[in-house]
Order: structure tokens, then C-alpha cells, then sequence
């Protein structure tokens, strides 16, 4: 992928990072090639130069969280706050949803892509909904997304919200060639949108469909716009990258339930601090009895089912 | 500075030799260019909309492009099967065409590169994945690993064509202890391109048909028949339109080896097949998509049989020799065994592999008519690199086109362009 700027002869040295000065004046000079490739015009050197987010001074980060809210502000002609706000130390968030209980009734699909900004044109659903057979249990090759029915619950089916499960291992982070997604101190796991480089290998690595792509430009009309986000969870996407469910982290580093926590109209969903001993979710744990989706690949999920009733 | 100086003599008369020729060789490059300006036509669009204008999907997150990628560094890595023997075994008739696959592998991974610049989603981000520049996750990242042992391997042929073609040119004998390690190490390098490409799917648990020990193996075993394939039907192109003189006992022993290979990826196939029919488990699921259908969506289906069959008919007749040393034979054999491989390390690995996705789903990909176009153009630019290379590769060769001209001919040059 980088391979053809890196080799025109053979014997010329590679650009190396030791160098800054080299790096904006190389920066600088690929930029135009680039900005073409966008195929917008709309890169600036800036944006082009951002280093990962990690490797970002504290100074850094604002001066680029300032630049995104500019960015925002003349796409859809509103503020748009974008929090930096980091994972709250004693915290470990877990989730566990009630098979016993959920209905259905994609409640949940729709918040999240309120809450989220989700591109709406294709829209892209962070949570999808399986309807299963009740005769064949938890079974993949027997799981219908797109049911329709005029009434939710089917007779003789139950239903599995399936999204991001905030793996302790996650292949996705494993397979990134660029480090652009990492797990944070709580658990969450995350994706650099300005580093993202699209490959869609966490795609593949992913098993449980919980990474989308932006295959063409994310459509949000302005009035849809969640105006409270977080650099690494809610702000508007650019075209070409990968997102994921973020467990809210916009709303849950502030203390607050996750959009599908809140909107779900039977309390199939629980979340919370699993560090915390007194938390519903460390209750959930210790006294019902929950199952991890596709253990055996060991991915050690954060996120439970049980049947609570 | 005689080095330096008949150094740039070579660039600029390799220059002119390669924007020089027939009304035959004006027209080829003609309508390779026409290709790639459509293909880049095709590919601005695609920039333009994005990847929405693929029929790539979140279920199927990569196609055409990934396919043709994982084909071609099979292609690239078969240089090797040219220079083992030669080397080895220290086979002559051989060791004089190995410049020929070296040639191809350049082709193949300037065209691998290209597949994988246009399936990426931010190509203006290329520079994240530069060791020391940008933030290269190795050793964590399979994909990483291949980006460095694809550019090394491309770097060394280059190299070492370049090399050897530059002494035919100055018309000294190449050095021989700086040549043959590195021809040496191009061996392990091109088992290693496609190791690494194998294992980038065979380590993801989510994907059971990748999922398997013999993954890489089996890639190997299938570049080991079409990367000669196209050797040999090259090398009989070349013997009739130049004086390049190449035995017949070298095609003949190239087919040979290439029954072996096409036994053993016959074999190989058949254990991952009864392993995953015979054991039955819900992981057959792709096998099923891939040579059965599954509910009712057999789009690959006639494609996997098609390679398969074709497969089984190449082995034939490269196994009797009656009709591995019948040129026309011989020559359905490899198109044949190309065409198999084709399907099989290119559609027929990727489609199943995410068919049904992670959540059970069936999304039926077929490529896009913006997928077929881009590739088109970058076949078309894989085609133009191998043209350019061999028009001036060639004459140097046979000593024909060297740094004195006037004096061709005056001492016995073919040895030394030979590797």
C-alpha cells in the first residue's frame, strides 16, 4: 500500500522517521498526490501529517480536536463538541443482555445510530438483531436479520442483539497493519478514525460482524447530528474507514448509560463497572447463569448473555 | 565514476531501446495503455463514490481485488520454481530462463501492490504502513508481515535482474559469489510471500475455511503449477519472435516438475475437502457455498467445479509424457491448470471464506463491472512492466545490445547475461 512511493529506484533511502523536518517536507510534497487520491479534495496537510492518536502530546490532540469541531462546524453548520475524554481509572465496563427477555424490537438498532451518528444513507446499524429458532437454540445457520413480522416477539423464535463485544482479546486489534485500533484501560476497544487506512482486515478477523465500513461517504443530514462526541466514539466518520460500537464511550466516561441501555423497553440490557461489587452487572454475573458468544474462539468477550428469567 | 557514468549510459539506452520498435510492438503497447487509462478511468470513480461502486459489503468485506492479489503473489513466488532446480542441481538449460521468472515476479508484485492500493479505503494514508514513517503493528499483524516481505522480495529481483542485465550490457562476467547467495535467497523470500499471504487468512478463527493447517501448503503446491504455466507458454513465445534459444529439454523438464506439484495440490485439496465433508461439522458451511450452494445461492458453483475439472485434466496430461512433450498438449495443460488455479487461490478462496459472514448471512458477491474495469487496467500495467522489461532484457541477453555496439559481436557475450 505504501510500497510505490517507497521504491521508484532502487538505492534511494527510504524516508525515515528519525527526521521531522524531513517528514513535513515529504509530507508536504505527497500531500497533493494524496489529497488527489481522496478523490474530494478536501485533505489538508494538517489532516494528512496527524500522527496516530496515541502517539499525540496533550497539545496535539487539542489543536486536532480543534481543527475537527472547525471541520464540522462548516459541514453541518452547527457546533459539534468533541470530548477527549479519557477512561475513568477503577473501571472496567461489562454487558450482559437478557435472551429471556428481548423481544425484538430494534429499539435498540435505531438509538444507537441516533446516539452514534452513523452514516443514515447507506445506514450503517452497529447492533444487528438475529431472530432465532427456539427449536435450534443459539444457531448461526439458523438466524434471520431481516425479519419482518407486524408484530414482535414470532411465535416460536427468540431474538440476540449481537454487537461489538469488547473482546479482553481482540483479533480485530491483533490484524490492524497500522495500530488504529486498540483497547482502552476500560475495556473499550476503539478505532482512530484519522488513522484507519481501510483495509478491512479486522473484518475478517472479527467474529462477530461488529466492524462496519464506510464504502462511500458517510450521509448524516445535519439535523441528525449528535453534537456531544468523543474523538474515539460518536464524531462524524470521513469515507474509507472503520467503525464499531464504542459501548457509548461519549456518555459512559461521563457516568451515563449507553443509548441502547436506556432505550430498551423490556431491561433486557445491563451495563456497568465490573470492578464495582455492587454493580447490576457483577449481580448479573454472580447470580444468573451467563454464556460468552463463541467462546471457544477465546476471544474473551466483555459482553454476557444470560436468561434471566 | 566509470561505474556511474556507464550506469546511466544503461538507463538511457535502455530507455531508448524499450520506446523503440514495430509497427507489432507500438500497437501491444498502445492497447495496454488504452487498458490502464480505462482502468485508471474506472479507479477515479471508485475514489470518487468510494468502495460503494465494488459490490463489496460489510458480509463480504473483500472480492475481486484481494483474490487477484492472493493469485498473483502465487505468480511471484513461482519464480523459485524456475531457480531451485537451476541452482540447486546446478541444471543448466534452466538457469538461463531463471532471469525470465525473475522478470515475472517483478510484473506480478507490482501488480499485487496495485490490487491492494485500490482495495484499500484511504489510499492518501499509504504512508501509516511504512515501517519507522508511519506506525507498521508487526509483529502483531500478519498484513504487516506481508508488506515487508513483499517489498523486500520485489526489491531483491529487481536487484538482481537489474544487476545481471547491467554486466551484459557492460559485457563482464557478473559476479558470481555476490549473485548466487542472493539468487539463493530469493528462494526461502518467495516461500516466504506466500506463507505469509496464507497465514494473513489462516490465522483468523472467525473464518473456519481459512482456518486450516494446510492453508499454506496448498498455496504453495497451486503457485507451484500456474506461475510455470505462463512460463512456458512465454518461453516458446519468445524462442519464435526472438533468437533467444531455450531447449526444448528445458520446457520439457519444467513440465515435469510441474505434474509433481499439480499432483500434490490435487492431493492437498482432496484432504481439506474429506476433512471437511466426511467430519460434516457446521463448519462445512463454506464447502458446502463453494461446491454445492447453500440455500438455494450457487453462484460459485459452477466456477469451483470448472476448477477442479480443469485441474484434473492439466495433471493428465502433464503426467504422460507423450502429452507433456506434445506442444499442443502441453499448451491446453497450461491454460488449463492456469484457469484452475485462477478460481481456485483467487474467487474460490476468498468468496467462501466469507460466505456465510460472521453472523450467518449469505451475501451473494459478484464482482462490479468498476472492479472487473480496475483490474483490468492493472493487468494491463503488470503486462506493460513484463513487455518493457523483456524488450530490453532480450537483446542483452544475447549480447546483442551492449555499451559498444559498434564492436558486437566481437567477443562472445551470451554467457554472461545469463543467470
Amino acid at each position: 500500500m505504501d510500497q510505490d512511493a517507497c521504491q521508484p529506484t532502487p538505492g534511494a533511502p527510504c524516508p525515515s522517521g528519525e527526521n521531522n523536518g524531513r517528514r513535513e517536507f515529504l509530507g508536504a510534497a505527497v500531500a497533493a498526490v494524496a489529497t488527489a487520491l481522496t478523490g474530494c479534495g478536501t485533505l489538508s496537510k494538517e489532516e494528512f501529517l496527524q500522527h496516530n492518536f496515541r502517539e499525540l502530546s496533550k497539545e496535539e490532540v487539542l489543536t486536532v480536536i480543534e481543527r475537527l469541531e472547525k471541520e464540522y462546524k462548516e459541514k453541518f453548520g452547527r457546533e459539534v463538541k468533541v470530548a477527549n475524554t479519557p477512561p475513568m481509572p477503577g473501571v472496567m465496563f461489562g454487558y450482559a443482555l437478557d435472551l429471556s427477555r428481548c423481544i425484538g424490537c430494534r429499539r435498540c438498532v435505531h438509538a444507537c445510530v441516533k446516539e452514534n451518528n452513523q452514516s443514515r444513507d447507506p445506514e450503517i446499524q452497529w447492533i444487528r438483531v438475529l431472530e432465532m429458532d427456539k427449536e435450534e437454540g443459539v444457531d448461526l445457520q439458523h438466524a434471520e436479520q431481516y425479519y419482518n413480522p407486524a408484530e414482535v416477539p414470532r411465535e416460536g423464535h427468540f431474538y440476540m442483539p449481537v454487537q461489538c463485544q469488547q473482546c479482553k482479546k481482540p483479533p480485530c486489534v491483533k490484524v490492524c497493519p497500522v495500530g488504529a485500533t486498540w483497547r482502552e484501560k476500560d475495556g473499550i476497544v476503539v478505532v482512530d478514525y484519522n488513522w484507519c487506512i481501510g483495509c478491512r482486515y479486522c473484518m475478517a478477523a472479527c467474529p462477530y460482524g461488529a466492524r462496519h465500513f464506510n464504502w462511500g461517504d458517510p450521509h448524516l443530514p445535519s439535523k441528525d447530528v449528535n453534537p456531544d462526541t468523543h474523538y474515539l466514539g460518536n464524531r462524524p466518520r470521513p469515507k474509507g474507514v472503520v467503525e464499531k460500537c464504542t459501548f457509548c464511550v461519549q456518555r459512559t466516561r461521563k457516568g451515563r448509560y449507553t443509548a441502547c441501555v436506556e432505550v430498551c423497553p423490556t431491561g433486557s440490557r445491563k451495563f456497568g463497572n465490573l470492578l464495582d461489587k455492587e454493580s447490576e452487572i457483577r449481580y448479573v454475573l454472580e447470580n444468573k447463569r451467563v454464556f460468552k458468544f463463541k467462546e471457544d474462539l477465546n476471544t474473551q468477550p466483555n459482553f454476557f448473555y444470560f436468561y434471566g428469567v | 565514476m566509470t561505474t556511474l557514468r556507464n550506469f546511466s549510459r544503461f538507463i538511457t539506452d535502455t530507455l531508448r531501446m524499450i520506446t523503440t520498435g514495430g509497427p507489432v510492438y507500438y500497437a501491444w503497447i498502445a492497447l495496454l495503455l488504452l487498458l490502464i487509462a480505462f482502468g485508471a478511468n474506472a479507479y477515479i470513480g471508485q475514489l470518487h463514490t468510494g468502495l460503494l461502486v465494488t459490490n463489496m459489503r460489510d458480509q463480504v468485506s473483500w472480492g475481486f481485488y484481494i483474490g487477484n492479489f492472493t493469485f498473483l503473489v502465487g505468480v511471484a513466488a513461482a519464480a523459485i520454481m524456475l531457480v531451485i532446480p537451476a541452482y540447486i542441481y546446478d541444471w543448466e538449460p534452466i538457469k538461463e530462463i531463471t532471469i525470465l521468472g525473475e522478470m515475472l515476479a517483478i510484473s506480478a508484485l507490482v501488480m499485487c501492490l496495485g490490487f491492494v492500493m485500490v482495495d484499500i479505503g484511504r489510499p492518501d494514508r499509504f504512508w501509516h504502513i511504512m515501517p519507522l514513517v508511519g506506525r507498521l503493528n508487526w509483529p502483531q499483524s500478519m498484513l504487516a508481515w506481508d508488506v515487508l516481505v513483499l517489498n523486500a522480495y520485489l526489491v531483491l529481483n529487481y536487484f538482481v535482474v537489474t544487476y545481471l542485465l547491467y554486466c551484459a550490457y557492460t559485457e563482464r562476467h557478473y559476479v558470481k559469489k555476490l549473485v548466487t547467495p542472493l539468487v539463493l535467497l530469493s528462494i526461502p523470500m518467495a516461500v516466504s510471500i506466500h506463507t505469509c499471504t496464507a497465514y494473513l487468512y489462516n490465522g483468523l478463527a472467525s473464518r473456519p475455511f481459512w482456518n486450516s493447517a494446510i492453508l499454506a501448503p496448498r498455496f504453495l503446491a497451486s503457485a507451484f503449477c500456474s506461475g510455470p504455466a505462463i512460463l512456458l507458454i512465454l518461453l516458446q513465445i519468445l524462442r519464435k519472435t526472438t533468437k533467444l534459444s531455450i531447449k526444448d529439454e528445458a520446457i520439457f523438464k519444467i513440465a515435469e516438475l510441474m505434474a509433481y506439484t499439480m499432483g500434490f495440490n490435487l492431493f492437498l485439496t482432496a484432504a481439506e475437502s474429506f476433512k471437511e465433508l466426511y467430519s460434516g461439522t457446521e463448519h462445512m458451511v463454506y464447502f458446502q457455498y463453494l461446491l454445492f450452494g447453500l440455500k438455494g445461492h450457487t453462484t460459485l458453483v459452477p466456477f469451483a467445479w470448472a476448477s477442479i475439472i480443469c485441474g484434473l485434466i492439466a495433471f493428465l496430461l502433464f503426467l504422460v509424457p507423450k502429452t507433456r512433450t506434445n506442444w499442443v498438449t502441453l499448451n491446453i495443460g497450461c491454460v488449463l491448470i492456469y484457469a484452475s488455479v485462477y478460481i481456485e487461490k483467487g474467487m474460490g478462496l476468498i468468496i467462501p471464506g466469507l460466505t456465510p459472514d460472521a453472523l450467518g448471512e449469505i451475501y451473494v458477491y459478484k464482482p462490479s463491472v468498476t472492479e472487473v474495469s480496475v483490474a483490468m487496467g492493472i493487468f494491463a500495467l503488470g503486462f506493460l512492466v513484463f513487455t518493457i522489461m523483456l524488450k530490453a532484457a532480450v537483446p542483452m541477453m544475447l549480447g546483442e545490445f551492449t555499451i559498444s555496439r559498434g564492436k558486437k559481436g566481437a567477443q562472445p557475450a551470451k554467457s554472461e547475461g545469463h543467470a
